[in-house]
Formats: C-alpha cells, structure tokens, sequence
C-alpha cells in the first residue's frame, strides 16, 4: 500500500498528492441542504453536482438532492444565463422547493457569470426565493463553499430588526448532522430558544419510513434564517469556518457574535455551554454535570493507556483543532496536525493550542497539505493513532497504525453521520474510539505472553 | 393512460418535448422502438450523468495503473476520482498508482495567468518522485476555457523526460455526458499508446484482448481466470487493471472481446482498421450469457482443443455454482426489477436476473446512444448535432507492418451470421413488451417508476440508491458493487444472486413500521364497565 511514497521530504510546489480537501460547491451543497424545502442548484457543468452528491451520499449514506444547469460547450461561450433560468422555471414545476440555492462552480466562475443579474431576471413563482452564492472552486476548499454558501443565505433573507425575539442563533460548522442534535440537546438543557442554522439533523439522517420525502422534516426554515437577523446573539461554533458568515451577519443586520471553537473535547464544550449560559441565564442542569463528570471519569481511568501516545490528526480545521484540543486533554501528543484547506489561521491557532500544553515543539502543524507529506512525516517519525478521514486509511494500512475515523468523509462506515463527536457525550465517543484502536492494535501485535485479560 | 404517459404527465410543454422522445414502452418484445439518446440534458432536471473528465479520467483512464494520472484544475475533480470507482488493480512490483490522486490543484492566480507552468513542474514533479514510464494529463473545466496548450506541454514532458506523455483535453462541458470521455480517451490510447509497443505475436497461442471492462470488484480478474482456464492467453484487459507498458503491445491479440460496447466501441473499430483484428460483443454476466459468450468465442478459433476445453470448463464451472444458484433462484424467481445504469450493464445484467427468474420491467442508461438500445444497424442513421460534432473523430489507417488477419474473411462472413462478431444487437431485443427504458433517466422519472411498477429490487448507483431504499425498494449499485463482488461469470453470478437475496430478504424490511403505528396501546375500561 502506497509503496511509491519516498520517505524522503521533497518540496513540491505544483503537484498535489492526496489531497485533504475538495473544491468549494460540495460544502455549499452541504449547507443548502440544511435549509428545510431547500434545493440546492449548482451552476456549471452536471459533473459537479454528480460529484458532490455523490461524495455526500456516501458519507451520509442518505440521498443528497441537487439540481444542476447542465452546461454545454454553447453555455460556455454565450454564458449560462439562459441555462440557469431554464433550471429554475424546470426545478419549481417538477421539485417544488420552496427555495432554490444556486452555487457557482469554477466553470462559471471562470466565465464570469453574474448569478446575481440572472437572478433578478428571472421569474420566480410567487412565495418562492431563489438566492446565490459564489464558490469558485479554485480557492479555499470545502469549508469554504459552506461558509459561503452560509453567507449567502444571510445576505438574501437575514432581515436587520429593532426588536430582538430573545431566540439564540446556533452556527454548528460543518458537522454532522449527529454533532447537530448533540450541539441543540446541550443548548435545550440550557433553555436556549434556538435557531440552528443550517441544520442537516432530521435531513442527512432522516430514518426510514417507507416513503420517500424529497425534502424531510429537518432542516432550518426560512422564517428562522429571516429572524437571524433579530436573534439576541449567535453562537458560531468553529473558529475558522464561522468568521466570514458572522461578518455578513454583523453588517446585514447588526447581530453580535460569540466565535467559539467547534465544542469537541472538554474545554471547547465548556465554553459552549458557558457562553450559552450566558446567553440564557440558566442554571446549567445536573444532567449536563453528571455527563461532564462521567467523561472526565473515563479520561482519568483511560489516562494510563492514552498519555504520551501521539496522535496525527487531519482533517477540517476546525475539526483538526477541535480534535487535537480533546487528544491534548488526554495526555496524549497531537505530533501532526494537517489541513487540506488553504486557512493559514489554522496555523496560528494549533500553535496557540499546542503552546498551552507546552507541546509545541514536539508537533507540526500545516495548513494547505496533503496526505501524501503526512505519510511522509510518519515514514519518518510514526504515531500512535491516525485520527482523521477515510483517506486516511491507505496510510494506516501501510504503515499498521491504527485509524479513528472523524470529520468529513467518511465514505467506508455506516452511522457514524448519527454520532456526536461534540459535546460531552461526544467526547465520550471519541475517547473510546481512541482508546479501542489503540488498544485493539495492542491486543493484535503482543506476545502471547502480554495479552492481558484486564486492563 | 400507458405508464409512459403517466410518467410525461408531470411535465410542462417544453420539457415534454424533450423527454417524451427519451423514454420508451416497448409495444412488442424483443423489437426495437427508435429512442433518443446522446442528446443535451434539460437544465433543472436532477440527471444522474457525469461529465466528460469523468468518463475520459474516471472510466477509461483511472483504471491504468502504472500511469501517473494528473488532473489539470481545481482540486475537487481530481479528489472525487480518487478511489471511488473500485477499478481494482494489483501491481506486481508495488508500483501501483491507483491509490494515489494527483492534482495540479490549481489556484486563482493560475487561473488568471495560466496554468501551464504549474503543470509543466507538476509533472517535473512527479518524474522526480516516482519515475513514471507515461504521464497523462486531464482537463477540466477552467483549463479549456483559459486556453492552456495541455498538447504542447504534454509534447515537452516527451522530448524533456524522455517519458510518454499524453494529454486529454476532457473538460467536463465537453459533449453532453460521459460518453465524450469515453471518446476522447480512445482516441488519445489509439494515437499514442495502442501498438506503440515492438512485441511479436504469439502464434498459435489464440491471444485475446478484454476491452470495456473496468475491473469493478474483480469482474475482470474472474473473467480473465475462466478465459485462462480454457487455454487463452489474455493479453490485455481495457482498462481495469490495465497498464501502459501492456497496452503498448496490445496489437498483438488475435481477438478482441468487447464487454462495454459504448465506452470502447472506438477502439475496437479502430483496432480493426489499423491491426485488423476482429471484435467481438460478449457479455460475461449471466451464466448463460457467459456460455454464449465463451462458445462464440471458441467458435471464432475453431480449435478442437479450445473447443472441447470450453465445455469442459462451463461444465465445471456451472457444476461448482448449481446447487446455490438454485436455492436463490427458488428465492427469487417471480419477483421484478429495475435498472438504471451508465451505458451497458442494464442490457448486460437483465441477462443475469434472467437466469434468476427475475423480470425486468425498468430499464435506463444515463449516457447510452441509440445503437445500445437498439443495435449497431442505427449508427448510419444517427444524425450528430452540435454538442457531438465538437468530439474529434479521428481515423486511423492500415499499419502495413502490424497489419493481420486472423481467420479469412469467407469464413469471417459466414461466422458473421451466428455470432455477435462486429455486431451489437442492443437492448430493446432482450426486454419484454410493455417494459419501459428511460434514456437520460432523472430523479423525479425514478421515484415515478418505482411507484407505478413497484419492483421488488432496483438496480442503480449511489445518488439513486438511498432514495430507492427510503422508498421501501431493496437497492443495490450496479456501478460500485456496494463494495462486493466479482459479478462476472459463473462464481460471480453466484455472488450477485447472493447479494440480490440478501439485499430483498433483510430481516430489517419487517421493522419499518413501529407496532403502535397498527396496534393500539390504550388500555382502560369503557365507563360503566366494572
């Protein structure tokens, strides 16, 4: 497996080799997907959104509606205007959406076409909305193209209001839609009237009844992304993807935000529910306690198996940080920390992450890499434990070290898009994820003599 | 109201137009209705088709593994073609590139100033790294839009390298699907790899090419192991698990064998020409598509021993899988399907849900043209339009040195009309009367052939899949796999009929509706009562 990797670092600056990310209209397809009767549109050739549906079902192992404007080589020339009209008249006569979200692809981008002006030109039905974002796939990845398709929801429908609904607005990051129920259960305990926004629970893990259901139940409706603009504050959570939304928010309509880490791990957990509490003025319930203080419980009990192990961990930034921040809370050694996406914050805030440790010169840390180095820093110093993608796995095969899977895709395992890594009770998954792999590898290579029966 | 007017209902007067020519009820069994095919996709219908990097790089190119691949253009196309087709490919000498992706990953000021220099060090690159013998190059979208010269950079790497290097301009808005992909990678492997290679013919050893099999879940490899077993000596599988340095010399074969008629017809024709080697439409899924096929195959050899090796090997090989295939056939046998596929596996796999006594009554191709549906004598009558002129047709001429015939052409005529010898009869022959096929089949033509036929099984791919089984319908991917196979031949059949019981027979169909749904949990006395 992966036998031509050189353990030899050269400098590439052209060839990516295994990349740790992908272009921006597969997170604005994400996004739109967590908008209730929402059909996500993409504008540019039908391999994109074949793509990106297609990388979204597999992860979430759930049907990832889209609609596309088919561009031929004519659309190229004379621009996609008549294309997306078509589109849009074709999708609310046969779909119904109530709202359609139009994101750009790098085809279109690079054309130049103007969504907006086509949008305004067009003829949409009475009560229906059509809104845009621009996600040119050569920049930034992924994360990008949700958060812009973020910020476009915001600047269509977030209406600037005098009075505030005393509701709090919810930004979970890009998350499944299992981290979602996590991040509202947490935010139901603290009496938060809330307003999740997107919000891919009860979409991405809709159950089985029988009947399909183009759009289901979940997903955050109109009218609450219209009252986001009158919501006492948001809480973002991701520190990376969360900044350019809670900019458009701040500008359109004046809302304050509280940007957070992704609440994975102890300390990011506890300042979600603080900020919350704040927020609300609740008294946080014992139910909360009581599951603080059984992970905490475990991490001690896990402690001696866990403290020093070193981790590589890569992924979304602010997964990889999240991540890395749990891992760090364990005694363990985060040594690599990647991300595919171009956010040279990222940098600068594991370094901040791993320097509260005191770990810093033990670690590296990348933003903009690839699989392929991280191969290469472990063919030259290994780890413990790879927590991280699915892709991650040809690595783990090659070198027998033991893989979590977590974050966005995971294309070769069924429910894990049901289950929190957030919260409390998803720090009590991952650190039982961590903590089986390790020792299940242990189990596999001992000496007969050394297989324990108790630990 | 026929189903196929039901399922035109819905549709406002344009889309009407367009999609009533798409979709066909066949009137009589087994006799071909003129369908439209290969033609632009309505905007705003959720299609399930591709694009032409994915049929040029995903298909036909990502297969070999011994080439560095590198996808010209933003990260994504690059990154959804890493490792998701399951074209398994082994390499003897761990030089296997199939598990890497590699992208020029290009950025914004790429775009505005060109990506050509940044694709020149890719490659650099990469020859550095892994010393590859050939280097291909995929576009996509921006790359033919910003005018980059992938051609001259391609002829650089040769002269620079010392390396082959092909460029494919398969920009994803090329054509109108996949199939474009499809083209342009064949003209790209005749031009510049097919037969580039020195080896001699290996007389007598009755050498056969595979071509249009991808090696998803090991069909190749199983077909290949049951052709080997018979005596023949496989040269070339195109292109699952394919490689460069093999397909140099692939003009060495006597025969070749065409499974997906629409991805690689190019080539066999071209084959033909240049080489003159003969081609031949076989279907290795279906135990009795299988037999025909490898009796046609001996037919055309005409060797004794090939011939009596054949039977034996079928005897053999069905003898190994009748006793389970009974069992699922007795399972099975009654229930209908549907199948929605790329080009050929929903002709091919009718075959095999037949000796499975599983009717067919939903068929569709996202990128078929007419001649999949209904057979070779169409191709002189399809007129192209715009979006298909601009895919070059090349032409290749007799290539005197190279150039034999392997059986004269007196019995080459006569073997003509009893075998599937440069012949492809299409689908529409295999289906039933009142049997529907979709061409360019969309999302809401799915859910509406699901709820008038009610299947007991459909056949698709992944962006189908999960709406098919939120429906109630058991789904299997007919491009993936879901992650088994082989499917191919006698062993492989036995596999999909496993696959096909045990995806219908789930317990967990019988749990879907709660017991408080049908059964009431009031309890308590009816007032007066004591």
């Amino acid at each position: 497996m992966l036998d031509l990797t050189p353990k030899e670092i050269t400098e590439r600056k052209a060839l990516r080799i295994n990349p740790c990310k992908t272009c921006q209209p597969a997170g604005a397809l994400y996004c739109a997907l967590g908008v209730h009767k929402c059909m996500p549109h993409s504008h540019g050739s039908q391999g994109c959104i074949s793509y990106h549906r297609s990388v979204l079902s597999r992860h979430f192992k759930e049907p990832a509606i889209a609609t596309t404007s088919s561009f031929s080589e004519g659309a190229c020339v004379f621009g996609g205007g008549s294309n997306v009209k078509t589109a849009v008249k074709n999708i609310f006569d046969i779909y119904d959406p109530d709202i359609i979200a139009c994101h750009t692809t790098c085809l279109s981008e690079t054309i130049g076409d103007d969504l907006n002006t086509y949008i305004q030109q067009m003829d949409i039905p009475e009560g229906k909305l059509v809104v845009h974002c621009n996600t040119p796939s050569y920049v930034g990845s992924h994360i990008n193209g949700f958060f812009n398709m973020m910020a476009g929801f915001i600047e269509y429908l977030a209406e600037k209001s005098e009075t505030c609904n005393g509701k709090t607005g919810i930004f979970p990051g890009f998350v499944n839609p299992g981290d979602m129920r996590e991040m509202k259960k947490i935010a139901g305990l603290l009496k938060a009237d809330y307003i999740m926004f997107p919000d891919t629970s009860g979409v991405m893990d809709a159950p089985i009844t029988g009947r399909y259901d183009m759009y289901p139940k979940g997903g955050t409706k109109i009218s609450e992304i219209r009252g986001l603009g009158a919501v006492r504050k948001v809480v973002a959570l991701g520190e990376i993807t969360e900044q350019e939304p809670c900019m458009v928010l701040k500008r359109k309509t004046g809302v304050d935000s509280d940007i957070l880490p992704l609440p994975i791990g102890i300390a990011n957990t506890d300042e979600y529910v603080m900020a919350l509490a704040r927020l609300t003025h609740a008294e946080v319930p014992y139910v909360l306690e009581e599951e603080r203080g059984q992970i905490v419980d475990i991490m001690l009990d896990a402690s001696a198996h866990l403290f020093g192990k070193k981790a590589a961990i890569y992924g979304d930034p602010d997964t990889v940080l999240g991540i890395a921040s749990l891992v760090l809370e364990m005694g363990m050694i985060p040594k690599y920390m990647l991300t595919g996406t171009p956010i040279e914050s990222f940098n600068k805030k594991a370094a901040a992450l791993l320097e509260k440790y005191g770990v810093a010169d033990q670690c590296t840390v990348k933003a903009n890499g690839d699989l392929f180095e991280l191969h290469q820093w472990i063919k030259n110093e290994t780890v413990d434990v790879l927590i991280g993608t699915t892709y991650g796995k040809q690595i783990a095969k090659a070198e027998d070290i033991p893989l979590v899977r977590a974050g966005f895709p995971v294309l070769d395992r069924h429910a894990h898009a049901l289950q929190p890594i957030v919260g409390y009770k998803g720090a009590l998954r991952l650190v039982e994820m961590i903590l089986n792999a390790i020792l299940d590898k242990q189990d596999r290579v001992c000496a007969d003599e050394d297989l324990e029966i108790v630990l | 109201m026929q189903e196929r007017d039901k399922l035109l209902d819905k549709y406002a007067a344009k889309v009407f137009k367009n999609r009533k020519d798409h979709i066909v009820q066949l009137e009589q069994e087994g006799v071909p209705q003129e369908i439209t095919a290969n033609s632009r996709s309505v905007p705003g219908l959720m299609v399930n088709r591709g694009c032409c990097y994915a049929g040029c790089k995903g298909v036909v190119l990502g297969p070999l593994h011994d080439v560095v691949t590198i996808t010209h253009g933003p990260i994504g196309c690059g990154f959804y073609s890493w490792g998701t087709r399951r074209n398994k490919a082994k390499a003897e000498d761990g030089r296997n590139f199939i598990q890497y992706c590699f992208s020029t990953d290009m950025q914004e000021s790429d775009i505005v100033f060109g990506g050509e220099k940044k694709l020149k060090q890719a490659i650099e690159e990469a020859v550095e790294l892994f010393h590859p013998a050939c280097v291909m190059i995929c576009s996509t979208c921006p790359i033919g839009l910003i005018g980059d010269d992938i051609q001259a950079v391609a002829d650089w790497a040769k002269t620079t390298f010392d390396i082959q290097c092909v460029a494919f301009s398969c920009e994803g808005y090329r054509g109108v699907s996949q199939s474009a992909g499809h083209h342009i990678a064949n003209n790209g492997l005749m031009k510049h790899i097919i037969g580039s290679g020195d080896a001699v013919p290996h007389y007598g050893k009755h050498t056969i090419n595979i071509l249009g099999e991808y090696n998803i879940g090991g069909d190749g490899w199983e077909t290949s192991r049951v052709l080997k077993r018979i005596g023949y000596e496989v040269r070339n599988v195109f292109t699952g698990d394919g490689s460069y340095e093999g397909i140099k010399d692939s003009h060495i074969a006597d025969l070749n064998l065409v499974m997906c008629h629409r991805s690689i017809n190019y080539i066999a024709e071209m084959m033909k020409t240049k080489f003159g080697i003969d081609w031949l439409k076989v279907n290795f899924i279906g135990i009795e598509e299988t037999i025909r096929s490898l009796r046609e195959i001996a037919m055309y050899f005409d060797d004794p021993i090939i011939t009596a090796k054949t039977e034996e090997v079928i005897a053999d090989e069905y003898a190994a899988i009748a006793g389970d295939m009974g069992f699922y056939k007795e399972k099975l046998t009654g229930k209908t399907a549907g199948i929605f596929t790329g080009g050929s596996r929903t002709h091919h796999y009718q075959a095999l849900l037949n000796d499975l006594g599983i009717k067919t009554v939903i068929g569709g191709y996202e990128f078929a043209h007419r001649d999949e549906y209904e057979g070779r004598e169409v191709i002189p009558n399809i007129k192209l339009d715009a979006d298909n002129k601009n895919i070059e047709e090349i032409t290749v001429s007799k290539d005197e040195a190279k150039y034999r015939l392997i059986i004269d052409r007196e019995r080459f005529e006569e073997l003509k009309d009893k075998i599937e010898l440069e012949e492809y009869k299409g689908m529409f022959r295999d289906m039933g009367a009142g049997t529907i096929t979709v061409d360019d089949f969309n999302h809401y033509e799915t859910e509406k052939v699901i709820e008038m036929f009610k299947p007991d099984i459909f056949y698709s791919g992944i962006k189908d899949k999960y709406v098919i089984l939120k429906a109630g319908i058991p789904s299997r991917q007919l491009h993936s796999y879901d992650y088994s196979g082989p499917y191919s031949c006698f062993q492989g059949a036995l596999n999909f009929a496993r696959d096909s019981y045990m995806a219908i027979y789930a317990p967990a169909w019988g749990l879907i509706s709660a017991p408080w749904k049908t059964t009431s949990t009031l309890m308590g006395k009816i007032g007066g009562e004591k």
